[in-house]
């Protein structure tokens, strides 16, 4: 899946509970993805759904897959139907805003905001591409474009000169393998991201490494 | 040895060449770029026949109502028709239940393998338990056709679409209709070739077929689309393992339609706004069934 070709289980597949691609199983995806990117335990976690999400979400189960996905659930996961019971036995509150009005770039797009035990919250906005693939386009105020078919790992640091020369060294010494990186930031010197795609994992033990720097605030990761 | 192919003619001239199904090609593609062993993709194949004999299991003994409403319970109906109603003939018969049970599991948002799509999910099971049903056919062919539709479905998705809102619904349940074609073909020993012409002879003959999903939902009529894309597939295997049919070579077939399906106005490219998202008596029914659930959110 990572390789860039057309497999055999890209046609033949995903595997997956329906009834749509992309507004079922992307949505489950994007949910999921943002849960890795969260730290700590979610207690609520609002989705403001835009464009084709917005017009049809209860018909295609999106809010059922997007919750499921706050719980850790992959899109095959049957458990994705009663999520909404899941979701009280894990004494996580839901809503839902469909937006119909604002324009979005991809028809398919939600923003999801995560709230904390400790009151902290996180936005991640995804879009749904097609197939079940899908794309983070937004972490906080800061625009990024990563796809999770990849190990990824997303950290959040001051855009200060020599902090992506920490982490690469990081990277090299523990013989990790990167296949894309890039910078997102805010302005010029303030907040920024990081986005690292790897052909292997990346190990907790790394993790705690990086973020040991200064100017490093978070490290999350995303393991296919 | 490079295992890669770009297209149809591409393909035919590796099975050709090496002397193997269309199938075997597709294993050692596979194998090489995805750098991986024959029996992982063998034990993923096994993992989708399971998923895919459930799906047609669960409707036909507990029929569930659709997320959207519009469906539920056609697979168990249609199993206890009367056999001397069922005029199309046993396999057939049982082709047409598969599909409409896998679309219900789909729309019941149970667990399918999209092959190529969600949308079209039924269309392969359909044909590949119905043939293991209906014909003396091994576990293993089954594996191969499987595999088979694979390589079909990659060749559409590397130089066509697959996507109802690009190229209509003939890019979903066409495009999975071509698949299974050229599977059955495989599975009763036809030739590359024939493969090809049964897949090139599908895609022709659901030309042109529109998307436009009543509410926006994977219900009507995608749920008998899936049927006739089966149906089609059979029709298509026998046309070409007689030798008849159009001879447009697959590529040439896929380019038509993915011309074809970027012509098709938008209204039909799965916005439901045109076909049968919009035939009156199924909206008055929407617009009755949207004022009910209001009055009851009021209750």
């Amino acid at each position: 899946m990572a390789n860039n070709y057309i497999g055999l289980f890209d046609v033949i597949g995903p595997v997956m509970v329906g009834p749509s691609s992309s507004h079922t199983s992307g949505a489950a995806t994007i949910a999921w993805m943002a849960r890795q990117i969260f730290s700590g335990t979610p207690v609520k976690a609002e989705f403001r759904l835009y464009g084709s999400f917005a017009e049809t979400y209860k018909g295609h189960g999106t809010d059922r897959a997007l919750i499921g996905g706050m719980l850790g659930y992959r899109s095959d996961d049957v458990r994705i139907r009663n999520a909404y019971m899941y979701a009280r036995k894990n004494w996580l509150r839901v809503e839902f805003v469909a937006d119909k009005e604002t324009p979005v770039s991809h028809p398919n797009t939600v923003d999801i905001v995560i709230t904390g035990e400790d009151g902290h919250t996180l936005l991640v906005r995804g879009e749904s591409i097609g197939g079940g693939r899908v794309r983070i386009r937004r972490i906080n105020e800061i625009e990024v474009d990563f796809n999770g078919e990849y190990s990824t790992m997303i950290i959040g640091h001051q855009d200060v000169t020599g902090t992506v020369a920490y982490i690469t060294k990081c990277l090299a010494e523990e013989s990790v393998n990167v296949a894309t990186l890039k910078l997102f930031r805010e302005e010029k010197g303030k907040k920024a991201f990081t986005v690292i795609e790897t052909d292997g994992s990346i190990s907790e033990e790394l993790k705690e490494k990086i973020l040991q720097y200064e100017t490093i605030t978070s490290v999350d990761l995303i393991e296919i | 040895m490079n295992w890669d192919f770009k297209n149809a003619e591409e393909l035919l001239r590796l099975c050709n060449k090496k002397d193997m199904p269309v199938s075997e090609v597709m294993i050692r593609r596979e194998m090489q770029l995805g750098e991986t062993r024959r029996k992982a993709i063998m034990d993923r194949i096994d993992a989708n026949l399971r998923v895919m004999n459930t799906a047609v299991d669960k409707p036909i003994s507990e029929p569930s109502r659709s997320m959207g409403g519009l469906l539920g319970g056609e697979a168990k109906k249609l199993n206890s028709l009367d056999e001397s109603k069922a005029i199309c003939g046993p396999a057939i018969h049982r082709a047409i239940i598969n599909a409409l049970a896998v679309a219900e599991t789909n729309a019941s948002m149970g667990v399918i393998v999209a092959a190529p799509t969600a949308g079209s999910a039924g269309v392969l099971p359909a044909v590949l338990l119905s043939m293991y049903e209906s014909y003396d056919i091994s576990i293993d062919a089954m594996r191969c056709g499987l595999i088979n539709a694979g390589a079909i479905g990659y060749i559409i998705t590397r130089n066509g679409s697959v996507a109802g809102a690009e190229a209509g619904c003939q890019a979903e349940v066409g495009s999975a209709s071509a698949m299974a074609a050229s599977a059955i073909v495989e599975m009763l020993g036809g030739t590359p070739e024939q493969c090809c012409h049964a897949a090139s002879i599908a895609l022709s003959n659901l030309l042109g077929l529109a998307c436009d999903p009543v509410r926006g939902l994977v219900e009507v009529p995608c749920q008998t689309r899936n049927a006739i894309g089966a149906v089609g597939a059979y029709t298509a295997a026998e046309l070409a393992l007689a030798g008849v049919g159009p001879r447009i070579p697959l590529d040439e077939m896929i380019q038509i339609t993915y011309d074809v399906g970027r012509a098709l106005p938008e209204s039909i490219r799965e916005t439901a706004k045109g076909g049968c998202a919009v035939a009156p008596s199924l909206c008055a029914e929407c617009s009755r069934e949207a004022a009910w659930q209001k009055a009851r959110a009021h209750l």
